[in-house]
């Protein structure tokens, strides 16, 4: 449990910090909140030559509502994100899958950039980036570009962002009313990764037509999944117990899980479709609260 | 009855807060990685990728070029000392560092000591290691198979076998089993798990050159067996070997054997003349020191239409891995596992147990048990409920016949044990009714018809403790027995010092509790001292709930001597004969006159002060406490359980346990042990696995993949007693810590079988996952 050694920096401001990351290349790593990336250097499976500790950098931690959008610093904490008012209300998904990452010493120090950056598929916030449609900030050399999250993870470990690139923001459309979320997460024990997970989102009108859904599903695959089928079933239809039973087994086959000690892959798709139908249905419960 | 003293004093049936938290909660312990010595240095073994592989190079001179690289030993240059091999504790021998071959993944191969832990990290990666992979034998049912690689080369039978033992009648079991109307069978293997205490092993040697004396700080439950085995093994003369073992952070029987780290790290402060630490990752610990159980069990049981039991019959295979390095008395190859008849009258029974190798890490160690009880006491428990299948009764009512009835003790066992006393009956009648037994199977009956799964399990164990009796029991040769000694200070006040070495037991609070009990000090004023061997009297150590039958006997009999001479002083300074004086604790006084009284305060400083003429001063006595049997501590536990059946989640929802371990010292402390053991119970019934895949890879090596229950998983547990004491034991009192252990996995294995009887499932091997119990719905038709 001791690391190769390697150098510490610690920059200031966001452009220092880029253009730290220029000079070092890919030998360098952003250390966020350094629950993931820690570990691994302790194990010897990373290895980074330089460390760029962006924990310094002022402003990189904020939950706030702006322009349509929730907006949340890259590295606001996990902890920050599960007591927020804002989030608990108007995005329950958000809240719900915070209170699930790993245990709370861990969320006092992680960070939702570096969840998602790290690209784990066994992480949370990916499947529910996904479920709510979000946008990944990313700020380089020439200044911000916006990734969706759908075009965000690359695959296992790898994002979209350039090695020279910090993820500085996630922002989230503010759902239209009638909208509800959530997230279910079987673990073997409280602190674990997901055995599976899925994040569902869904916005109804009146008459319980469904005139948007999102699905994400955790560690079923070698990225994080959108449950592209079941989304397109779902959409423009009235959601009842046989629409719901439907997309749910639509999103078990869009699943790739494979066997591990977690279980076999049959029954992480098992417990894809019955999460999702659990998922789905608090949020149907949400949105008409 | 044991004499009620006042709450200053603080003896036996208080809740006295615990002595020793104090400095725990304020982070002021003393383990042994906060130990740091002047010119300290620190090791790092490199371990084997390889289950089974010869080595055919070892270059270590690009670790050695590492700057702060002090040493790299390997095998060959331990050989050179005759130190390349070492004794386990029970008749096999186990390598130190690798020579020739490694038999299991994370097989000890080389030691790095540098100046710093970051050099000797570095160091231990530039070993460069050329193996040869050869066959590898992971399963156990096939270690006898002739095709089976031979992986001992080192001995002379060119077998996997390592033993086999029997004990019992088998013709007239067979015979009864064959004429018994009703049979019940079961196949179940208690798995592979791992002690896995929070804090791992290691130590600190330090050789002092100048004086040729070597203290050890030692992660020990048996400080001063250990530094008899350094002394015999090492040629090292006893009296120059100092073993301290500090605060231990956990032991349940990991921290009895001897790891090669340990040597590893005397031959470096042999060689360099510095102290040298070496200190386990969690990773090494889980993947190389003593693992636990890993028995193959089959037990069958023939019984009367009625539910009479007639005959138990039981065959195991034990897989020890690469070397048998069990940690049992000598005559017990498969421990204490002939208690599996249990609590019930089995008129005949015979047991067999095979045991062989495999490439795994050694061990079988006694996990929080008295030596292969756990496995015992889960057989016969899962075995009970089976047959109460077959006979469609009441899991309950089963045992109820067929318990052993009070009147019937002391009771001798088809199998050979001796039990001191025991009321199964009562503390049955107490569980079921803190449980509301009748009315939770009337809910699972109502659950049924709705299609909801719910299991009540029943569990009623009987433990054996306390090893033990020197007649019988010895480890490496050395009688069993404990000792205490005590001494009383002119002021009044009290150091005593025991053979055993509490691991987080309470020790500091409850030995000196036996003393307040026979003296009448008050427990606030005895300081307990334990685990360093030049102070403290000898001992075999903290493991198999023997310190309170063994060391607790001998602490109480010391206390006694020291009562006698206090009386001869009292007598002096109240100018009687001993005759006339009567004993509270606390005090002598004159029969009649309790006005005129000594207190033990008093004859403490008289006995420096004021002696009879021709009296030896002082105050203090030893005692080797050798106990003329085991204990029996017994007890029934209920588990309930839900079953979620669209994730195969369990969720325990009420767990009953009613225990009877004898006299009380410390309701909490037996409250606290009782609560903890439940918790390691719950782990290795849904979580624990310690698995290997078919190249001997290691699959539960670390705590992401070997779960720890936390406060989240574990029930609200609900606990009673009952009390019936040790006639034999000179404060009645029987031990406790492992029974929660021991009684527990069955409990909840059988509720989760129970939620699913109807289905017609009669086993589950443990851990009982949620997608074991989704395959079976699965299979049943109950899930998609």
């Amino acid at each position: 449990m001791i690391p190769p050694s390697f150098e510490y920096l610690k920059p200031r401001t966001v452009p220092e910090a880029i253009s730290l990351l220029e000079e070092h290349g890919e030998n360098a790593k952003i250390l966020s909140g350094g629950q993931s990336l820690i570990p691994m250097m302790k194990f010897r499976l990373a290895r980074p030559g330089w460390l760029i500790d962006i924990n310094h950098i002022p402003n990189l931690a904020y939950i706030r509502e702006e322009g349509g959008y929730l907006k949340i610093g890259g590295l606001t904490r996990e902890a920050d994100i599960e007591s927020s008012d804002l989030i608990r209300s108007k995005f329950p998904v958000l809240h719900d899958t915070a209170f699930v990452i790993a245990d709370p010493q861990v969320r006092n120090l992680a960070t939702i950039g570096g969840n998602l950056a790290h690209a784990d598929p066994a992480n949370d916030h990916p499947a529910t980036m996904l479920a709510l449609g979000a946008q990944v900030v990313a700020t380089g050399r020439r200044g911000e570009r916006i990734i969706p999250i759908e075009e965000f993870f690359v695959s296992i470990f790898t994002t979209a962002l350039q090695h020279d690139e910090i993820l500085t923001e996630i922002r989230v459309p503010v759902p239209p009313p009638g909208s509800g979320g959530a997230y279910f997460k079987v673990e073997r024990k409280v602190g674990d990764f997901a055995t599976a997970a899925v994040a569902a989102q869904a916005t109804l009108d009146g008459q319980g037509v469904c005139q948007g859904v999102g699905i994400g599903m955790t560690n079923v695959g070698p990225i994080p999944i959108k449950a592209r089928t079941a989304e397109g079933f779902l959409k423009g239809k009235t959601l009842t117990e046989i629409t719901i039973a439907e997309a749910s087994r639509l999103a078990a086959g869009d699943a790739q899980p494979s066997s591990d000690s977690r279980g076999p892959a049959e029954y992480k798709k098992a417990l894809v479709k019955e999460l999702t139908k659990r998922a789905i249905n608090r949020a149907i419960e949400r949105a008409r609260q | 009855m044991i004499q009620q003293t006042s709450p200053e004093i603080g003896g036996m049936g208080h809740s006295v807060k615990r002595k020793e938290d104090r400095r725990f909660i304020q982070g002021k312990g003393n383990y042994v990685d906060d130990v740091h010595l002047p010119e300290m240095v620190y090791g790092q073994l490199v371990r084997s990728p390889y289950a089974h592989a010869r080595i055919k190079n070892i270059n270590i001179e690009n670790a050695k070029q590492v700057p702060g690289v002090l040493a790299v030993i390997t095998g060959d240059d331990l050989a050179k000392a005759g130190l390349a091999w070492m004794p386990t504790l029970f008749f096999d021998k186990q390598m130190v560092l690798a020579t020739g071959k490694v038999l299991f993944q994370a097989q000890e191969v080389a030691f790095v000591v540098a100046e710093d832990r970051y050099a000797a990290a570095d160091a231990a990666e530039l070993v460069e290691v050329e193996y040869e992979e050869l066959p590898v034998l992971v399963d156990p049912h096939h270690s006898l198979d002739a095709d089976a690689p031979i992986l001992r080369e080192d001995r002379e039978q060119k077998s996997n076998h390592i033993f086999h033992w029997e004990v019992g009648d088998r013709l007239a079991t067979q015979k009864a089993i064959e004429e018994s109307l009703v049979k019940a069978k079961v196949d179940a293997v208690f798995q592979r798990c791992h002690p896995a205490p929070l804090e791992t092993c290691g130590c600190v040697a330090d050789f002092n050159t100048a004086t040729g004396r070597l203290t050890v700080w030692l992660t020990s439950q048996a400080p001063h067996a250990h530094r008899t085995l350094f002394a015999l093994v090492g040629g090292i003369p006893e009296n120059n070997i100092r073993v301290i073992s500090p605060d231990i952070g956990g032991g349940f029987g990991n921290k009895v054997p001897i790891y090669p780290g340990y040597v590893c790290a005397i031959v470096a402060s042999l060689k360099l003349g510095r102290p040298v630490k070496w200190i386990e990752t969690r990773s090494e610990n889980l993947q190389s020191t003593g693992f636990a159980r890993d028995y193959h069990m089959t037990a069958e049981i023939g019984a009367d239409p009625d539910g009479t039991v007639k005959a138990l019959r039981v065959k195991t295979l034990a897989d020890h891995g690469a070397f048998n390095a069990a940690a049992q008395p000598t005559k017990f190859p498969a421990g204490l596992f002939s208690i599996c008849t249990g609590s019930y009258q089995f008129p005949n029974a015979f047991c067999e147990v095979d045991g062989v190798y495999t490439n795994k890490a050694p061990g079988g160690i006694a996990y929080r048990c008295s030596f292969r009880v756990t496995e015992a006491s889960y057989l016969i428990e899962r075995a009970m409920d089976v047959l109460a299948y077959e006979l469609k009764t009441d899991p309950a009512e089963l045992r109820l016949k067929n318990f052993i009835p009070p009147e019937k003790f002391p009771y001798q066992t088809p199998l050979g044990w001796s039990y001191d006393s025991g009321n199964y009956r009562a503390a049955m009648d107490k569980a079921l009714e803190m449980a509301g037994y009748r009315e939770l199977r009337k809910e699972q009956e109502e659950k049924r018809k709705k299609g909801e799964l719910m299991g009540i399990g029943v569990s009623s164990f009987t433990e054996v403790v306390g090893a033990g009796p020197s007649h019988t029991f010895d480890i490496v040769g050395i009688k069993m027995f404990d000792s205490c000694e005590i001494r009383i200070h002119p002021t009044g006040k009290a150091i005593a010092r025991l053979g055993t070495k509490s691991q987080g037991q309470g020790h500091e609070t409850t030995f000196p509790q036996i003393i307040a009990q026979e003296l009448g000090i008050p427990v606030a004023d005895i300081t307990l001292e334990e685990g360093d061997t030049d102070t403290a009297p000898y001992g075999l150590g903290t493991y198999a709930s023997r310190s309170t039958p063994v060391a607790g006997g001998a602490t109480s009999m010391a206390s006694r001597k020291i009562r006698e001479k206090a009386r001869k002083i009292a007598a002096h300074l109240l100018e009687v004969s001993e005759e006339d004086l009567e004993w509270e604790p606390g005090k002598f006084f004159v029969k009649g006159a309790p006005s005129k009284a000594k207190t033990i305060q008093d004859i403490a400083f008289a006995a420096y002060t004021n002696l009879p003429a021709g009296m030896e001063a002082g105050l203090e006595a030893v005692h080797y406490y050798d106990p003329p049997n085991l204990t029996f501590p017994f007890g029934t536990y209920i588990c309930v359980v839900d079953i979620d059946k669209g994730t195969g989640e369990i969720k325990v929802r009420r767990f009953i346990a009613v225990d009877d371990c004898g006299n009380i010292i410390n309701p909490m402390i037996v409250e606290g042990q009782i609560h903890g053991g439940l918790t390691e119970g719950l782990g290795i019934a849904f979580m624990q696995l310690i698995s290997y895949d078919e190249s001997g890879n290691v699959q539960g090596g670390n705590f992401m993949d070997y779960l720890l229950p936390t406060a989240v998983e574990t029930p609200n547990w609900e606990t009673g007693k009952t009390c019936t004491p040790s006639p034999h034991h000179p404060i009645g009192a029987k031990g406790v810590g492992e029974s929660p252990n021991v009684g527990s996995p069955a409990a909840f294995v059988n509720a989760v079988v129970d939620a699913l009887s109807h289905l017609g499932v009669r086993h589950i091997d443990m851990p009982i996952t949620p997608w074991k119990v989704w395959q079976i719905l699965k299979e049943k038709g109950m899930a998609e």
